[in-house]
This record gives structure tokens, sequence and C-alpha cells, in this order.
């Protein structure tokens, strides 16, 4: 480092009482004694070491277990793959083999529910809180979709439970879709706007310029221009969906037959996994190990997908 | 516009005229659709509150206050008291904190100002990434790899060494509340790590370059950026906590589920939503169901607040920048 004397500072004081009224002669710079630059001292820069390694040992830490937890699942889950694992039923306790393909179609049926009855709400209020949302119904509704997109899957269940299953008078794939629906909402509706606002201000003046009434501009240029967003934003809250179990616990309650029925109990992968898991079988805790790497690699897939599009298109 | 052309089209005129209050009218009822469409959210959203309200409360009229103060659960004799899990979701939470504070901080840091550039980004999309493995499966994780390994190696070693304490009394099960801590530290550290991650990348760089611009040693510089970005941290630990109290599956796979308190951490509990995970599909009696109706009840109040208040530190400490309290 040089030495910080500052010259100007010489130079703005006047240089005594008696120079008033004499024009500033050439700045009498006292040159500063050569200093001697002593860098931190000791316990400073062992102190500075200590705190570097630590965060470097913090960041190993963090991402030890999770690398542990994805190593454990190959190991323990890739021996329970085989093609009869994905289209057979399962078996009854003691026969051993037996797969988890209703649960698949399940989760899929499941999915699907969900996005159907999430997807048309979250994106209208998507669209209405970035084209409109600066009054107060839009802070209200951002509110409530923070809200709730913090409340536990549990209690989103709970509340479905009393909406769907009680009247119906039984466990449902319906009552499971709702759930799930209730729980993509949020983050479809948030994704949305952010992704609708970053349509640049020049699309809708064009628009609006040749004449579109602001409906059309809309539906003709800034969602087309926002699409590829949407769906990213529609992926993402499925993926997040999908991979839930504590909500279809009393919903969509669990099967080990062939079901599409909308008003019966159906199977899912994560419930799946919670019952083989618990069970005092081996063959049948091998079998939730396999499920639940099939089910990591569906969630991460698409969430790895979806965030890797997402960076390309509007780098969030 | 001319005579001749008036007098020429007057009927092209009025359509003219006919077409702009249409499309007046259209905009307007576009715009109402959507409000109905945002209104709904939060009709869906008031709609979950009333149910459960409206479901907890045989359990409420019942029980009042005391059903946050008593230990005593027994379905057969109708008595039910939330306080085991109230304690049991603030042991494994407060568990979860003291694993992950640490830890998040120090891995953020890294990722915002230590690490290379490339570096950073992608170990930072890796652990987004495992953000998104289900809950279920950090579940059989800790139930067939973490607790074996708790009861063979950690457990007797604490009893051994710190038994002394009430904490590490007991016997080694592998499954309880230590187990439970841990699998949530892990669960939530991706959250800590990438929202405070994201608020230290949105401090300006002057802070730190004057900090070192004065003799500070690197260490110093972090302590200055990571002293303004405090507000948005500790808005991303709470955000954490707020995830940390509402997690089932995990929990209920390791925790071990009694309703005993223990002041062990050794001894196996039960949290607000592993009892509700555990008991909703078996409660036969109407005051059983309504009292985990209002567990949830409670459970959806604490993380509301929760919730609530760390959004508002992350965006009061970036500026409102909703991108990042929104990710979260």
């Amino acid at each position: 480092m040089t030495s910080p004397a500052p010259p100007d500072e010489g130079a703005a004081r006047p240089s005594g009482t008696g120079a008033r009224g004499t024009p500033p002669g050439p700045p009498r710079v006292r040159r500063p004694a050569p200093l001697r630059i002593r860098g931190p001292s000791a316990a400073r820069r062992i102190n500075n070491r200590a705190v570097i390694a630590l965060c470097h040992v913090a960041a190993a830490l963090v991402v030890l277990p999770l690398l542990l937890i994805v190593w454990h699942l190959i190991e323990k889950g890739l021996g329970g793959l085989s093609l009869a694992f994905f289209t057979h039923l399962p078996k009854p306790v003691g026969e051993p083999g037996g797969g988890v393909a209703n649960a698949i179609v399940g989760t899929l049926v499941l999915a699907g529910l969900a996005a159907l009855i999430a997807v048309p709400v979250g994106v209208g209020a998507g669209l209405y809180l970035a084209e409109y949302g600066d009054g107060r119904l839009g802070a209200l509704v951002r509110y409530t979709a923070d809200v709730l997109s913090g409340v536990p899957s549990i209690v989103v269940g709970v509340a479905a439970y009393g909406l769907v299953v009680v009247p119906m008078g039984r466990f449902s794939a319906l009552a499971g879709g709702v759930a799930l629906g209730l729980l993509m909402l949020p983050t479809i509706v948030r994704s949305t706007e952010e992704v609708v606002r970053l349509v640049p201000r020049s699309y809708r003046e064009a628009a609006l310029g040749l004449g579109a009434p602001r409906w059309r501009m809309i539906h003709s240029v800034v969602l087309p221009a926002a699409s590829g967003g949407v769906v990213t934003a529609c992926l993402l809250g499925l993926a997040r969906a999908a991979g839930e179990t504590a909500p279809l616990l009393f919903t969509a309650l669990g099967s080990r037959f062939w079901t599409l029925a909308l008003d019966r109990p159906i199977a899912s992968l994560p419930v799946y996994i919670y019952d083989y898991a618990r069970a005092p079988y081996d063959d049948w805790n091998r079998q939730a190990w396999a499920a639940a790497l099939v089910l990591l690699l569906l969630v991460t897939i698409l969430s790895a997908l979806v965030r890797l599009a997402t960076r390309r298109m509007v780098r969030v | 516009m001319s005579a001749t052309s008036l007098a020429a089209a007057p009927n092209g005129a009025a359509a003219r005229v006919r077409g702009r209050a249409l499309a007046r009218f259209a905009d307007a009822a576009h715009r109402r659709l959507l409000a109905l469409t945002a209104l709904s959210v939060f009709a869906l959203v008031a709609l979950i509150v009333i149910e459960i309200t409206r479901g907890a409360l045989p359990a409420i009229q019942a029980f009042g206050w005391r059903f946050l103060a008593v230990t005593d659960w027994d379905p057969v004799a109708e008595h039910f008291g939330a306080l085991p899990y109230l304690y049991g979701t603030a042991v494994s939470s407060a568990l979860a904190l003291l694993f992950a504070l640490p830890l998040g901080v120090g891995a953020s840091v890294y990722l915002a100002e230590l690490a290379p550039r490339r570096v950073g980004e992608t170990l930072s999309f890796v652990i987004e990434l495992l953000a998104s493995i289900p809950s279920i499966v950090y579940g059989v994780w800790g139930m067939f790899v973490l607790a074996p390994f708790l009861r063979v190696a950690i457990e007797p070693w604490l009893i051994a060494r710190l038994g002394f304490l009430p904490l590490f009394r007991g016997y080694p099960f592998g499954i309880g509340m230590l187990n439970a801590g841990i699998v949530l530290a892990i669960m939530i550290l991706p959250t800590i790590v990438s929202i405070s991650r994201a608020v230290l990348l949105a401090m300006p760089r002057a802070l730190r370059e004057a900090a070192l611009a004065l003799g500070a040693t690197r260490a110093e510089a972090i302590g200055v950026t990571l002293d303004a970005a405090r507000p948005g941290i500790l808005g991303a630990v709470i955000l954490a906590l707020g995830r940390a109290l509402g997690e089932t599956m995990a929990v209920t796979m390791v925790i071990g589920n009694t309703n005993r308190v223990s002041a062990s951490l050794l001894a196996p509990g039960a949290t607000m939503a592993s009892v509700i995970a555990n008991e909703f599909t078996e409660a036969t009696s109407r005051l059983h169901l309504a009292a985990l109706i209002e567990i949830a009840l409670v459970l959806f109040a604490f993380t509301v607040v929760v919730n609530a208040a760390a959004r508002l530190l992350v965006l009061w400490s970036t500026g409102g920048r909703r991108d990042i309290a929104g990710a979260a």
C-alpha cells in the first residue's frame, strides 16, 4: 500500500494569517515522514486465517450430508430397480418382488389433478398481480400467497380433509389433488407475476400503439412472450407438490391396487415409501429405498430442467 | 378529419365509436375476471382458516386455553393437552437452528465472498437442487442411515462422556430428538444458505472495499458486510425456522413418537406435525379429531407469524427485492 498523504489538505488550508490577499503560491506540502507499513498483527492474521478456514469447513459440511443422502439413495436403491419394479403392482406380505406401477400412475394422476386446479387460478392471479396488482387488492393477494406458501403441508392436508373428504364421505384422489393444488398455488402465482413483469415495456407499448385494447395486449403479446416462464413456474410448483407426503396421508390415503377413479383412494409414490419404510420387513424396506430413488429422480430432474431453463431465459 | 370523409362514411365513424365502447367494456370485463381469480387465492386461504377453525371448535370449547398448557394426551379418557407436542416442536426446531445457523452462515459467506465465481454459482445451484429433495426421502435416510450411526457411534459416546448432564441421559435409541434435530438442520440448510448468499451479494461492494482500504483483514471486511446483512440473514433463518416448525414426514419417521416430555435429547418425542400425521387417520372420537385439528390451527398460527416476520426482514434488508424474498 502507498502512503495515504493527501496533498490537497495542505493546499486548501491558508498558509498563514498574513497571507490574506496575496495570490496563493505553490502549496507547501510537508513531506510526510516515511511510513513504516506494518501488516495486521499476528493475532489478527491468525483470526483472519481461522475465519476463512471455518467458512470453508462450513461449506463442506453443508454439502456433505446432502451428497451423502444422494449417495446412499443410489447405493441402496439402485439394486431394487428393475423393469418389474416399474410395471408390477405391490405384492402381498411374504411374497417377494412387486412394484410401484400403481403408485407412479397415482402420483401422476394426483399431480395432474393438482395442476388442473392450481394452474388456471395461479396463472390468472399472477397475471392480475403483474398487470393490475399495484393497488390494495394486489397487496392483499400477494400477502395471502406468501402466507399460503408458508403453511405447513400437513395443515393444508387437514384443511383438504375437512373441505373434501368429510363432505364426500370417503378418502379420494380428488381430495389429494385439492391438497396438492393448494400447495402448488403460491409458487405459480408469485413466479408467474415475476415472469410477466419481465416482459419488456416496449412490447406492451407496441401492442397498445397498434390500437390493441389492453386485454388483447395481455393475451396476444404479453402472455405469449412470457409463456416459457409461465410453464416453468407451473412445473416448479408441480415438482414441489409431487414429492409431498403429509397432505396425502388422510386425503388420497393410498391403495395397493390399480385405481383411476377420482372418488376412490389412490396410491402415490411418497405414501408408498412411507408405508414400506416403516414396515418390519427387509424386503419392503429395500423397495422403499428403490421407490425413494425413483421419486428423487422424478423430482430432481424436473426441477433441474426448470432451473436450467430459467437461468438461461431470464437470469433470475 | 375532413368534412367529406365524415359525410361519406357516417356509418364507419359510428361503428368506430361503438367499437371503442366495446373495447372499453371488454377491457373492464377482462380486468374484473382477472381480479376475481386473484381474489379466489385470498378466498382459498380464508377457506382453509375457516375450515380448520370450525374443525377445531369442539376441542376449543372443551379445553379452552388449558389445551396448550396440559401434558396429558389420552384418547381413551378423552383428555387432550398439546404441551408435549409444543415442547417437541420447540426443541427439535431449536436444535436444528443450533446446528444449521453457524454452518449456513459460514457456507453462505464462502459462496458469496470467498469462492471463485464459477465454483460459487455451481455449488449454489447444487444446493438449490438439493432443496427440492422431498422430505420423505430425508426421512428414509434418517431412519435407515443416521439412526444406526447415532445409536452405534455417537450416542454411547455422549452418554459416557456427557451423561452427567440431563440432556444426554438415557439409552442410545438412535431415533429421538437428536436425530430429528440433525435431519431438520440438513433440510433447512439450503434455505438458509441460498437466501443468505443472495442477501450478501445484494450488499454494496463499497462496504467491503472501504473496510479493506482501511486496512482490515479479509475476515474483518467480511464481518462488516455480515453486520450490514444481519437483518436479511436473520430473515433467512426465521424463514427456515418456519419450515422446521411445520416439517412433518422426516420428523415423524425419526423422532420416535411418544407424548412424554423428556429433558434428554436422546429420548424419543413428538412434534405438532408428527402427531397429526400419526393419529389423524386413527382418530375415532370426535373430540380426538378436533384436538388434532386444533393442533393444526396452532401450527398454522405459528408459521404465519414466523413467516411474516421473516419476509419483512428479508424485504427490508434487500431494499424491497421481491425476487429474493419471493424465491424463498
